[in-house]
């Protein structure tokens, strides 16, 4: 395995990711995107010079759908699957502000 | 219960419904050779999440009743057909085989298996996967590893292993699986079965949970070429909660599949792809396969057509830029706040990383970091952008080569079914192996893997695999089914 010429900072993508990672991970973890993307990197030898971005494989533009009020499932079903619901009728969420008292 | 002797788990869906129309089986029976053989055999295979027999019985019980009264869905009520675990079911679990949705149960059904039911089929347990389907073996489950059937030291392939093992296992006579890169036809061919991906839009993707939004899609894994058709005639088409969905519907496919015959393959001209036959890595007995079955094609009278797709050994770089950063965002959703396994933690933030790190697989945590890495500030064009720039030029090689062929002619893998370990401790060398599958989600073709030979020297099973244009669904089954006539009956597990 050659040496990757790209050093990715893992720690700073598990952040934006907000992902905790196992510190003993990291190393692989760092050893395996960076061989990932010392292959990827073989796309910067094409010239795309003029050439569309491909967003999407369906062939449709501008779906729109009536501008009808819907209430398809009943709260209740909808909370079900909530880790911690409060009263019966709101999703329990840890505090949102760090440091201040709750409760 | 009566004890079952007829194999019906094991038999394709168009013989069920010859058997259940004219009063040879019972839709309880079909049921009960279901669950007699995951109890027999599902131990070894490990295809099930979960299945729940008593529902099962009653569903079975309430189609019997349903035909008995004259009352039938349809032709096929009462056939079991698998679920992948990224499929939603009413009432089920769906757990994407992440230990993040472990306790997650689904309020609603994926439109697909609306339209099963609507037919009277009856969506039949929670089949493993690859955790999220980002995997090319299923070893990437968190609650199980799935086994070939063919040979239970190695993978059944995936990331739909599940789906697959279960049919080629005799488990269920067919399964719903899902196709980002190749997740149905390279289970199906490392198990011997026929795994149809469809054009993007042709099955709508409510309730298939989100892996890459502009690659996924569902579709059928089943015995036969016919039983594709027959599951395709019943899920797909326009659908409202899926803006991306194609909109009209038309139950085309079984008839195209009955018109095939020996003529089909007369003058069909089969587009052969210069880049995926001398590709690297192609082990001898695929090659062997492949070769074999090009020189039946053309000796009942198809037309073999070198062409070029140039830009082929781009499409995994391509892929694993767009697949990853459509992947974080889709999974930004999993933070354990309005659904899932929450981790207990001081504060909000704090809650989202303890409960991601504790609730994502490896693999899926490696895609997720990619994902933001190719889409932060400083790197999106280089590697986003670029990458979609390059989708276009294979969309359009795929477009060139159709002005010169009818359909095109491909491996499906360039090995058979690996053995357990094999490859998992090296993500770039798994990645590389769906070589032959992921241009065609990325262009928005259809493609199928009908079993095709096995190998020499591992004695396992390979597929080949024929693309043909977006929407030319009818035309592909067409030209399989008179391939599969061809063929002949394939060797069972």
């Amino acid at each position: 395995m050659t040496e990757p010429k790209n050093r990715i900072d893992v720690r700073y993508v598990a952040e934006l990711a907000r992902i905790e990672i196992a510190p003993e991970a990291f190393a692989k973890l760092e050893r395996d995107m960076e061989n990932i993307v010392g292959y990827i990197e073989q796309l910067s030898e094409l010239d795309v010079t003029g050439i569309e971005p491909t967003a999407h494989a369906s062939m449709l533009v501008n779906v729109e759908r009536d501008d009808v009020a819907k209430t398809p499932y009943p709260r209740e079903v909808m909370l079900k699957n909530a880790p911690a619901v409060l009263n019966g009728e709101t999703i329990k969420v840890p505090q949102v502000l760090p440091g201040e008292g709750m409760n | 219960m009566s004890t079952t002797k007829e194999n019906w788990a094991g038999r394709p869906i168009a013989e069920l419904a010859r058997a259940l129309n004219s009063g040879a089986a019972s839709a309880s029976e079909l049921m009960a050779s279901v669950l007699d053989n995951i109890a027999a055999r599902d131990g070894a295979i490990k295809a099930f999440l979960e299945i729940d027999a008593e529902k099962l019985r009653k569903l079975a019980a309430e189609a019997d009743a349903r035909r008995a009264a004259g009352k039938a869905l349809s032709p096929y009520d009462g056939i079991p057909v698998g679920i992948k675990d990224c499929i939603a079911t009413e009432g089920e679990r769906l757990s994407c085989a992440s230990k993040i949705l472990k306790t997650v149960v689904s309020p609603y059904d994926a439109t697909a298996v609306a339209r099963l039911k609507a037919k009277g089929f009856i969506p039949t347990g929670r089949l493993n996967m690859d955790e999220f389907a980002m995997g090319s073996s299923c070893e990437n489950s968190a609650y199980q590893k799935t086994a070939n059937p063919w040979d239970t030291e190695r993978v059944p392939g995936g990331s739909s292993g599940g789906s697959a093992a279960a049919v080629a296992g005799e488990l269920v006579p067919a399964a719903l699986g899902s196709d980002t890169g190749g997740s149905i036809r390279q289970p199906a061919s490392f198990c011997g079965v026929v795994g149809l991906k469809p054009t993007y839009g042709r099955v709508s993707r409510f309730g298939l949970v989100a892996f890459a939004s502009s690659l996924d899609q569902i579709g059928p894994m089943t015995h036969t070429v016919e039983d594709a058709a027959i599951l395709l005639d019943a899920i797909h088409g326009g659908d409202e909660k899926d803006s991306t969905s194609l909109p009209g519907r038309k139950e085309e496919f079984l008839d195209a599949v009955k018109s095939a015959g020996a003529e089909t393959l007369k003058g069909l001209r089969l587009g052969v792809p210069n880049e995926y036959f001398h590709a690297e890595g192609m082990s001898a007995e695929v090659r062997e396969v492949m070769d074999a079955t090009l020189d039946a094609l053309k000796k009942a009278g198809a037309e073999p057509v070198e062409i070029s797709l140039p830009h082929t050994k781009y499409a995994v770089a391509v892929y694993y830029i767009i697949a990853t950063a459509e992947a974080s965002a889709n999974l930004a959703r999993f933070d354990g706040i309005r659904y899932g396994v929450r981790q207990e933690a001081k504060d909000l933030v704090s809650g989202y990383f303890a409960s991601r790190g504790a609730g994502f697989g490896d693999e899926v945590k490696r895609r997720i970091l990619l994902g933001t890495y190719v889409l932060s500030s400083g790197y999106y064009d280089a590697y986003y952008l670029r990458a979609q720039k390059v989708r276009t030029l294979i969309r359009k090689d795929f477009e060139e080569a159709f002005k010169r062929c009818d359909l095109l002619v491909t491996p499906v893998a360039p090995n058979v079914a690996f053995k357990f370990g094999e490859k998992s401790h090296d993500p770039l060398a798994m990645y590389l192996s769906d070589i032959f599958t992921i241009a065609l989600n990325l262009a928005g073709n259809c493609g199928i893997s009908v079993p095709a030979g096995l190998g020499r020297e591992s004695g396992m099973p390979v597929g080949v695999q024929l693309i043909a244009p977006a929407l030319g669904e009818a035309g592909l089954l067409k030209a399989a089914r008179a391939y599969e006539l061809l063929r002949g009956p394939f060797p069972k597990k």
